[in-house]
């Protein structure tokens, strides 16, 4: 079930998920996360929850002390050293940002708060002059709430029809049932890359190009995936993208949205203020292009530089290494786990991110989080923000171990043998 | 592994949470309501039956949760029988401060069965992990929508 990245296949002799191997030291990344020194009840911590939330590198830690410690300042405004200096590496982190999802232009990029937000601007700007009676937005069974409620809410308000693709038992997409619901009349397709409760990878070419086909656009929420693989919003041909700061080992506040230059500079503006226009007078105010246009106010600017600090780490050990790693870790832990009698795995899909949401008979997933922190082990329980898929697999909660480029396969044997212990501990 | 969790996951409590008493709908109830923990997706429904001078005749409770939010709402159906709704109201009050304060004077609950208020200093142990306190008193809050006419309430 696991599909193996072709960079693992490529690195023959060397067992999935080796907290060593020529290209990738576990161990090295691990000393540049000063948390994973923590210890936890006399534990030491063993981070599964990444799909909620990464862990930063001192790298990142480094790079917003330093603009705090010797050259912050506002941007974009002032004359002197310090905000010319913040400007540069403030812009500096969003051509960062366009080389990692490999845009065609800075000017693409614009910086939000989170993906949550860039999801609403789009919802806001693109959507609210776009969207009416008799238009259709598609979404999946699998979305996170932040890209199923912004839907809703301009649904309510411009009377377009929101339709749903279902997917199997396994988490997978339907395509031909998503080619189904596709009609003339579909004027946007917002799915997820890969599903933050289940891990499954959608399939985005497919999705894209029959969207296109019917003359839709698309919008990506590459939340989950921008820290597992390497993302090409050119060579997808995606209309939008998102991500958020935080997942890809960066701060929280600051997320991305890209967008194609011509559609972002004939999008409305999202928020008035100062930074995002030409000229204003009492009579008329003209904006500005994409970005600015989009990011009104003073921004995140420590958290903007922060994430360039991410990416220039991520960059450096190589998606393709991350991805060999990680996938590595997912069939180890998938392994394991499936051996314990009473767990099953929820979202088996054909391709998977190192995500493994699971149940275990007789243990609500509540109390499993509760037991297994206790032996250090952070996991997430609960619905994941996406109650829909609990709905589709007849469950209230699962719990979710989400593995970053530092787990290890020891890490997932604190994990199981913590499960088994919790078992024993309820049965 | 897990002694230090003893205090929270007591036999008692593993038992009730493994074996719900009362766990049923109810054919005629005097009322009900729906309870809802979003953070974590557990739902209830509490049914109550009030006789005519509206103390509590029957209590039950359906629907999914974890090991506390289960043996709460298992021991709350057994202790609010025969209770006034004044009672009923005062019992949650109580057991509220017992799972968030520190300085609990348990005297106040001095009126009340033993039995009751021993269960309930038994639940309050959630007080040393304030992320269950919303399990061990969902089922509390839904039973005081539920005496109060509410239909739905959310620990949120």
């Amino acid at each position: 079930m696991n599909k193996l990245s072709p960079a693992t296949q490529a690195t023959p002799g060397t067992a999935p998920g080796d907290n060593s191997t020529a290209a990738f030291d576990v161990e090295k990344i691990r000393a540049d996360f000063p948390i994973l020194k923590q210890t936890v009840y006399g534990k030491p911590l063993v981070y599964l929850d990444n799909g909620a939330s990464a862990q930063k590198p001192r790298q990142v830690i480094d790079a917003m002390n330093d603009l705090f410690e010797n050259y912050y300042s506002n941007v974009h405004r002032g004359v002197h050293w310090t905000s010319q200096r913040s400007t540069e590496a403030y812009e500096e982190a969003r051509q960062k940002v366009a080389a990692l999802v490999n845009a065609s232009s800075d000017k693409e990029i614009i910086f939000t708060r989170g993906a949550t937000e860039a999801i609403n601007l789009v919802a806001a700007t693109w959507g609210r002059q776009n969207l009416g009676p008799g238009d259709e937005v598609i979404i999946s069974h699998m979305e996170h709430h932040s890209n199923i409620v912004p839907w809703q809410m301009l649904k309510d308000e411009k009377g377009f029809t929101l339709k749903v693709v279902p997917i199997d038992d396994d988490g997978n997409f339907l395509l031909d049932e998503y080619e189904k619901l596709l009609t003339g009349k579909t004027k946007l397709v917002a799915v997820t890359h890969i599903s933050n409760a289940l891990g499954s990878v959608v399939p985005v070419r497919d999705i894209i190009r029959l969207a296109h086909e019917k003359g839709a656009l698309v919008l990506l929420d590459g939340c989950q995936a921008v820290p597992h693989m390497a993302v090409d919003v050119q060579a997808l041909d995606a209309d939008f993208y998102v991500f958020s700061g935080h997942k890809l080992y960066g701060p929280t506040g600051i997320g991305v949205l890209w967008g194609r230059e011509d559609l972002l500079n004939a999008m409305p503006p999202y928020q008035g203020g100062g930074d995002m226009i030409s000229s204003v007078t009492f009579e008329k105010t003209t904006f500005m292009e994409t970005p600015h246009r989009f990011e009104a106010g003073t921004p995140a600017i420590a958290e903007a530089i922060g994430l360039g600090a991410a990416i220039d780490y991520v960059s450096a050990i190589g998606h393709d290494n991350i991805s060999a790693h990680e996938q590595g870790i997912l069939q180890y832990a998938t392994e394991r786990l499936s051996a314990i009698d009473g767990l099953r795995i929820i979202g088996q899909a054909k391709e998977k991110a190192s995500i493994i949401s699971f149940i275990l008979d007789g243990v609500h997933a509540h109390d499993l989080g509760t037991l297994v922190d206790r032996a250090g082990v952070a996991i997430r329980v609960g619905h994941h923000c996406a109650q829909p898929v609990m709905e589709r697999f007849g469950i209230a909660a699962t719990a979710r171990a989400s593995f970053g480029l530092y787990n290890t396969r020891d890490e997932v044997d604190v994990l199981v043998n913590a499960v088994e212990a919790g078992k024993e501990f309820f049965g | 592994m897990f002694d230090d969790l003893r205090d929270l996951y007591q036999e008692v409590i593993l038992d009730h949470g493994k074996s719900p008493r009362n766990f049923r709908p109810l054919e005629n109830p005097s009322c009900l309501a729906h309870g809802n923990n979003p953070l974590c997706g557990d739902m209830l429904v509490v049914y109550l039956a009030l006789d005519a001078d509206g103390r509590i005749k029957d209590a039950s409770f359906q629907g999914e949760g974890c090991a506390i939010s289960v043996a709460s709402a298992s021991m709350m159906t057994e202790i609010l029988k025969g209770k006034s709704r004044d009672e009923a109201k005062h019992l949650f009050e109580a057991f509220h401060d017992m799972c968030t304060k520190d300085d609990f004077d348990l005297s106040k609950l001095a009126d009340y069965d033993e039995d009751a208020v021993e269960r309930l200093v038994m639940l309050s142990g959630v007080k040393e992990f304030p992320i269950r306190v919303k399990c061990a008193t969902l089922a509390w809050h839904t039973m005081q929508a539920a005496v109060s006419g509410e239909q739905d309430v959310s620990t949120e």
